[in-house]
């Protein structure tokens, strides 16, 4: 599992109201929230991402409110991954349930500029600055969660599970 | 092995004797709470999951409270399909509008949860039930549907930090300032994963209410939960509440903390926390002719019937300020009422406030309230995000109630000892 494209780059604390603001939580529709996310902090994001780019946090990354639509809205978006310092509690939780991928990695963050082009492995957990040609390790996912990303979300997880897929 | 009170209650309802931080458990549930942001998202995860029913339909609590009374047509279906949904599945604590409060105010008053309790709610502020001696957590909607199915949920024990609350807090001092004080202490991730454990001899002087607005935002400081001790003071609360008998969970003398931090509460100043984030906090005294435009006295975090009478202690025989706007939310329609009997709603109704049905409303921006570009506001609520009560360019500064209704005097961010 891989991801390609380029970095969307924000600072510490990114938090879910400025992720998906509450004021557009009436609806549950993915690309109705998709259309929303980060507008409070940078306009430029929805208007620009394309399919598989990177959005690159600093430390407790989707701190706040326990909204699973912050997820949703980044994954909706096209975003391929999440990496950062470090991920709020809920917001890692939700993430996995809904199938975004997220990695920990300071030295990535550190060595990522927005912009740059990036390729980012899963199943190893290396993130590649193509535009750089540095090479950075997060630890990658235990495979029980690679399979949950796969299946786009827990319950659709247990589901394939379930039905012996 | 030793371990902290959350551990042993974790422990407990993985029927296992000991656990210790990082390990993983499957714990069953007491509890299972969504609210209408999060509830929608969930019963479309449960639908697709192809169970029947629900594990208990007891054991579920459904409260539609954020943008309730429904704000717009799309709130309207939101709460429309919960219902519906809440109805066919036969849930027992559905609260409609006019039974309703904000969740977690209501959910202590209503008996469903005691000391010793585990819950999950798709709220990220379910924490606040700490404040009885239970282990409670925010998820999120798909936790809360494989919880509605299951009746269970994982987790990973946190390790902890033990907070020794020592002496008494000064008059006009909350239990809002404390937390406020702490956070801007240990910072919005200082207790990122752990659980914020409070006790020492300074726990017996806080009320209840100071301890549901303490436990309320251990998550603003990144905890997975805030815990009190269960003493007289709690025993006393769930008892008159519940006819459930409570479980009393104390914490080894020997446990192991990540960190202990001790807080003289005499010390703990009238306390403010700036845009945007919940740890840039100050105290009153050095914010300066800080002009505001609107006060919001309410939340999950301050809307129980002490912050209602803090609040009118200062309102009493005095006016707002010409163009405030002043939104009182009492948090559930017992308190409501309450506040109506004692005659809280004449005092506030004459110095020039208005007063709300119970709704989560301004506090996320959702309705009741909402800050136009560059306006500011004081609100006793828990979040001061980029946004949260309005424009992305407004501001919010979060306080507890006596300081929220001296600056509604003011027009400033005031101290309630500054006013004639």
């Amino acid at each position: 599992m891989k991801t390609v494209g380029k970095v969307y780059k924000y600072g510490d604390h990114v938090d879910t109201d400025v992720i998906i603001p509450a004021r557009f939580l009436n609806t549950s529709d993915h690309s109705e929230l998709a259309s929303h996310c980060m507008e409070d902090i940078d306009t430029e994001y929805i208007k620009t991402v394309e399919k598989g780019d990177i959005i690159v946090g600093g430390e407790n990354f989707g701190c706040g409110s326990s909204r699973e639509h912050a997820p949703i809205a980044i994954k909706a978006s096209g975003a391929g991954c999440v990496i950062a310092r470090s991920f709020a509690r809920i917001f890692f939780r939700n993430s996995i349930n809904t199938g975004l991928p997220i990695l920990e990695s300071s030295e990535a963050v550190d060595g990522l500029t927005k912009g740059d082009k990036v390729e980012v492995d899963f199943t190893t957990g290396e993130i590649k600055n193509i535009t750089t040609g540095k090479t950075y390790q997060a630890q990658p996912f235990p495979e029980f969660l690679q399979k949950i990303i796969q299946a786009d979300g827990l319950i659709n997880y247990a589901k394939q599970t379930a039905e012996g897929k | 092995m030793a371990m902290t009170m959350t551990q042993k209650i974790l422990a407990d309802h993985a029927g296992m004797d000991t656990v210790s931080a990082g390990q993983f458990v499957n714990c069953k549930l007491d509890l299972v709470l969504g609210n209408d942001i999060t509830s929608p998202m969930a019963i479309s995860e449960f639908s697709k999951m192809g169970v029947d029913g629900v594990f208990d339909k007891d054991k579920i609590a459904i409260v539609p409270d954020h943008f309730t009374p429904n704000k717009d047509i799309k709130a309207a279906e939101q709460c429309k399909k919960v219902r519906e949904f809440a109805t066919a599945k036969e849930i027992t604590n559905y609260f409609e509008v006019g039974e309703m409060g904000i969740e977690h105010a209501l959910l202590p008053e209503k008996g469903l949860v005691i000391s010793g309790d585990l819950i999950i709610g798709a709220d990220s502020h379910t924490c606040t039930y700490g404040a009885l001696g239970a282990f409670s957590t925010g998820v999120g909607s798909t936790d809360m549907a494989a919880a509605m199915a299951t009746g269970n949920a994982w987790f990973k024990v946190p390790s902890a930090i033990k907070f020794v609350l020592k002496g008494k807090l000064s008059p006009l001092v909350t239990g809002k300032d404390v937390i406020l004080h702490i956070i801007g202490m240990i910072g919005v991730d200082g207790a990122l994963y752990r659980s914020m454990e409070f006790v020492g001899d300074g726990v017996a002087n806080l009320t209840i209410d100071d301890r549901f607005t303490m436990a309320n935002m251990a998550i603003e400081a990144g905890a997975k939960n805030g815990i009190f001790p269960v003493d007289d003071v709690t025993l006393n609360y769930v008892k008159e509440h519940s006819k459930r008998e409570p479980k009393v969970y104390t914490a080894d003398e020997d446990a192991s903390y990540d960190k202990v931090i001790e807080i003289e509460l005499s010390k703990v100043p009238l306390t403010v926390a700036y845009p945007h984030l919940p740890d840039n906090t100050r105290a009153v005294s050095e914010a300066k002719d800080m002009a505001i435009d609107q006060v919001v006295i309410g939340s999950c975090t301050n809307g129980h019937i002490t912050d209602l009478r803090q609040a009118a202690e200062i309102f009493k025989g005095r006016k707002i300020k010409k163009g405030m706007r002043a939104i009182i939310i009492p948090a559930t329609q017992k308190i409501w009422l309450q506040a109506m009997h004692e005659g809280l709603f004449d005092i506030f109704v004459d110095a020039g406030c208005i007063v709300s049905t119970p709704t989560c409303g301004p506090c996320l921006g959702g309705h009741m309230g909402i800050l136009a570009k560059s306006e500011r506001a004081v609100a006793t609520t828990n979040r001061n995000f980029v946004g949260r009560m309005g424009h992305p360019e407004s501001e919010v500064y979060l306080a507890g109630p006596y300081v929220a209704a001296a600056s509604a005097i003011t027009g400033v961010i005031s101290s309630p000892e500054e006013l004639d």
